[in-house]
């Protein structure tokens, strides 16, 4: 009988640790939260749970280690299956696992470009590649309320983390996302409402200081 | 009566995953084969996100991208199943397929098209890394699905088959017997698969079209 001891290797910063604790949330399950020092010495735990990537978020399972937030957060729905995340039927969860993969390939690093960009064309090049990516995930959302229609589910999980990287995409691109996109920005604000989502995601100002830093530490004018 | 369609292209290991999980479940389908460098209206209709192939349409409804086609197929028609149940091992299996796509295929890819030296020895230190990796996923087994071929095995279909071809045209050495005894062995096994064989495109003329495109700059439909 599984003892059900779940711990999630974590950094505060990263949206791909913030998916895991919201599906976690949206189950009802406690967990423990143990955070990484990512640039000061990972964690032993870490290297050996996840030598391929050395990343996090790892999510531990009575010991038994995953990775990549995607394949948890799939994992999380089927171990604890209520409330369902994945819609019911084979042709929807295609298509959810479609724009999962969508997202994966396109959103963190097409708003991260903006601000590594250096020199106005750069950024400017990133901004509209970025607002590309925006509209085509705007488009899929058409007029529902979240991706997979009336609930809040999968692919809303996948994505709403990475939104709080866009205040410093903002910044540094000179341009609103409201402005852009109304509709995808009706949908963040939607999704920043609930409760599991409010209580996991950080406030932007935050991810600007944090991306400020990061910039000098890449070395970025 | 059940109507399945495949949009693919002969040439393309991708499309191939699709056929391969098909004929392994022995679902029939129509096979629309595409010209690549003249898309049809019909691919741009069913995949405007990204206009690649594989298409699955079944009973009218479209799904792209292979390894989201590969779960969908799992799912509608569970004989002989692609994925384990166990939903641990299944997380393990999807995170195996996305390292393949993403750090062996990937790695390989840069490598065909990489024009600097240097730059490339590194990149084949890189990918001799991962093919060590998988290497040892395979724990003995036949295939890393197990007695029988899986999602895994049919992610690696590039490694299993094509990358032989590319090694032939290019004289580059990345798995050979002596290096990685242990993959060989399973692309032994997977190559001679009785289903697996049938989905193969024709080694001559995968040798002539590599040829053709390995001297370009860049791979052009």
């Amino acid at each position: 009988m599984s003892k059900n001891e779940l711990v999630i290797l974590d950094c505060w910063a990263s949206p791909f640790c913030m998916r895991v604790k919201i599906a976690l949330a949206e189950k009802g399950l406690d967990y423990e939260e143990r955070a990484e020092d990512l640039f000061g010495g990972k964690s032993d735990l870490l290297l050996t749970s996840n030598p391929i990537y050395k990343k996090v978020p790892v999510f531990l399972h009575d010991s038994k280690p995953l990775c990549e937030s995607t394949v948890i957060v799939s994992y999380i729905d089927e171990t604890w299956p209520a409330p369902a995340l994945l819609p019911s039927t084979p042709y929807e969860r295609s298509q959810a696992r479609f724009w999962a993969d969508y997202i994966d390939k396109k959103l963190f690093d097409s708003t991260s470009a903006i601000w590594k960009a250096s020199g106005d064309d750069a950024v400017e090049g990133a901004k509209k590649e970025f607002v590309e990516v925006l509209k085509v995930l705007e488009g899929a959302l058409g007029e529902k309320e979240y991706f997979a229609g009336d609930a809040f589910g999968y692919v809303d999980i996948l994505a709403i983390p990475i939104t709080s990287w866009f205040l410093a995409s903002e910044k540094f691109g000179n341009f609103k996302v409201e402005a852009e996109c109304p509709k995808l920005s009706t949908w963040i604000k939607r999704c920043m409402e609930k409760e599991t989502v409010a209580k996991v995601v950080p406030d932007p100002e935050k991810i600007y200081e944090f991306v400020i830093n990061l910039r000098k530490m890449f070395g970025i004018a | 009566m059940e109507e399945v369609k495949l949009l693919g292209w002969w040439m393309s290991p991708f499309s191939r995953r699709v056929e391969l999980a098909l004929k392994l479940k022995g679902v029939g389908y129509e096979y629309i084969e595409q010209d690549l460098a003249n898309k049809s209206q019909l691919l741009l209709e069913y995949n405007p996100v990204h206009k690649k192939v594989p298409v699955l349409v079944h009973n009218g409804k479209t799904m792209a991208e292979s390894l989201v086609i590969l779960e969908y197929i799992d799912e509608t028609w569970p004989n002989n199943p692609i994925l384990p149940r166990n939903p641990y091992e299944k997380a393990m299996a999807r995170f195996w397929a996305q390292f393949i796509e993403e750090k062996c295929n990937g790695g390989l890819w840069k490598i065909m098209w990489c024009k600097d030296e240097e730059e490339r020895g590194r990149l084949v230190e890189e990918a001799s890394h991962c093919f060590r990796t998988l290497e040892g996923e395979l724990k003995g087994n036949k295939f890393f699905g197990g007695d029988e071929i899986g999602m895994v095995d049919i992610a690696a279909n590039f490694i299993g088959y094509w990358l032989g071809v590319v090694q032939e045209v290019s004289g580059m050495e990345l798995v050979t017997r002596d290096k990685f005894p242990v993959l060989c062995k399973w692309m032994d096994e997977f190559v001679e698969h009785s289903v697996v064989k049938e989905t193969l495109p024709p080694r001559d003329k995968l040798h002539a079209e590599f040829e053709a495109r390995l001297g370009a700059p860049s791979w052009k439909y």
